[in-house]
């Protein structure tokens, strides 16, 4: 359950943002999740409400998008999706993989009223 | 009328930035760093205590052990004559950060460290988010689990360079299958150095010091 610190990192760089852009409310943050990441999307959101509760952010609604593993096999060349985190090549069955997506934990951008 | 921006930052772009600190520092003495990872109770003060006990002699080994609660493994550790070793308390944390590492080597003077050794909190899921400016992470697991937990915990068995298989002892006593389990961790990271060892019986062990000692060599080599 580290989701808790990641929502406090999100949090912290978020209000940071508002400060240097003078913005006066925050209505969505959109974020980019690798699924290797281990994060559970839903409780990022619990850990989110709990630590804005009565803060600037507390109607801040948490966009999460989850981002697929994607693989280049070094062997074959091959880009394919790695489905269900399993690293081996569709086409010449290598286990020689780059990973190209899928790690992302990003804030992408913030929805704000000026 | 809302406004979108754009922002495109690194959720950890602050832990990553104390990260690229740590390694600068242990780079620039050649400091030879891993991060162990596993499970509460595989074993990994167990392999701490009898690594500290065949190299101390070799190396200068400095050792940092995270724990939730308690400084029990950083005391096991100096019992078994770790000399410079440092217990990290999280408090409730579930994984180690940068700032911690970096707060723990003040009291270190690297320049008399060949290697650096995190003992991370027992746990498979957090710890795998968090650099700690280690050259590799390492991740150990017990017969006395399941053999499909490289395929439970991808994230961790991803980022790990090497994966001890510890309490080889007790094969046979459980369902856990030594092939299946190389098998499942392949599938998920094919470049994986397995390690298959027994702490209690000592079985293995001398491959694990071999490697240890030539990696520790290697960093300070030209090659690195």
């Amino acid at each position: 359950m580290h989701e808790l610190s990641i929502a406090s990192s999100i949090v912290n760089t978020v209000i940071q943002e508002v400060k240097t852009r003078n913005i006066k409310s925050v209505s969505k943050i959109g974020l980019k999740i690798g699924a290797l990441t281990d994060i559970v999307p839903d409780s990022l959101q619990f850990g989110f409400a709990a630590i804005t509760k009565n803060t600037e952010l507390a109607q801040t609604k948490l966009l999460i998008e989850i981002i697929r593993v994607k693989g280049y096999c070094k062997k074959c060349q091959t880009n394919f999706e790695v489905m269900e985190f399993i690293f081996i090549c569709p086409n010449c069955q290598s286990n020689d993989i780059n990973m190209n997506q899928g790690n992302e934990l990003e804030i992408a951008y913030i929805e704000a009223d000026e | 009328m809302p406004e979108k921006i754009m922002i495109e930052k690194k959720v950890l772009s602050e832990n990553d930035i104390l990260a690229q600190e740590l390694r600068k520092k242990f780079q620039e003495h050649s400091v030879f760093v891993i991060n162990l990872v596993s499970s509460p109770g595989s074993g990994k003060t167990s392999l701490l205590e009898k690594t500290i006990g065949q190299l101390n002699d070799k190396l200068n080994i400095a050792l940092v052990a995270g724990d939730v609660q308690t400084e029990n493994d950083a005391n096991r550790l100096i019992k078994a004559g770790g000399k410079m070793v440092r217990p990290i308390v999280t408090g409730g944390s579930c994984h180690l950060d940068a700032s911690m590492i970096l707060k723990s080597i003040e009291q270190f003077d690297l320049a008399k460290i060949d290697l650096f050794v995190i003992e991370n909190v027992g746990n498979l899921v957090c710890p795998s988010s968090y650099d700690l400016g280690e050259d590799m992470k390492i991740v150990l697991i017990s017969t006395t689990e399941g053999d499909d937990k490289p395929l439970k915990y991808p994230g961790m068995f991803r980022r790990s360079s090497v994966m001890i298989v510890n309490k080889t002892d007790l094969l046979g006593f459980s369902d856990f299958e030594l092939h299946t389990v190389k098998e499942n961790a392949k599938k998920i990271n094919g470049q994986l150095k397995v390690f298959e060892l027994s702490c209690r019986t000592g079985d293995g062990l001398p491959k694990w010091f071999d490697w240890l000692v030539e990696q520790v060599a290697f960093k300070k080599s030209d090659n690195w």
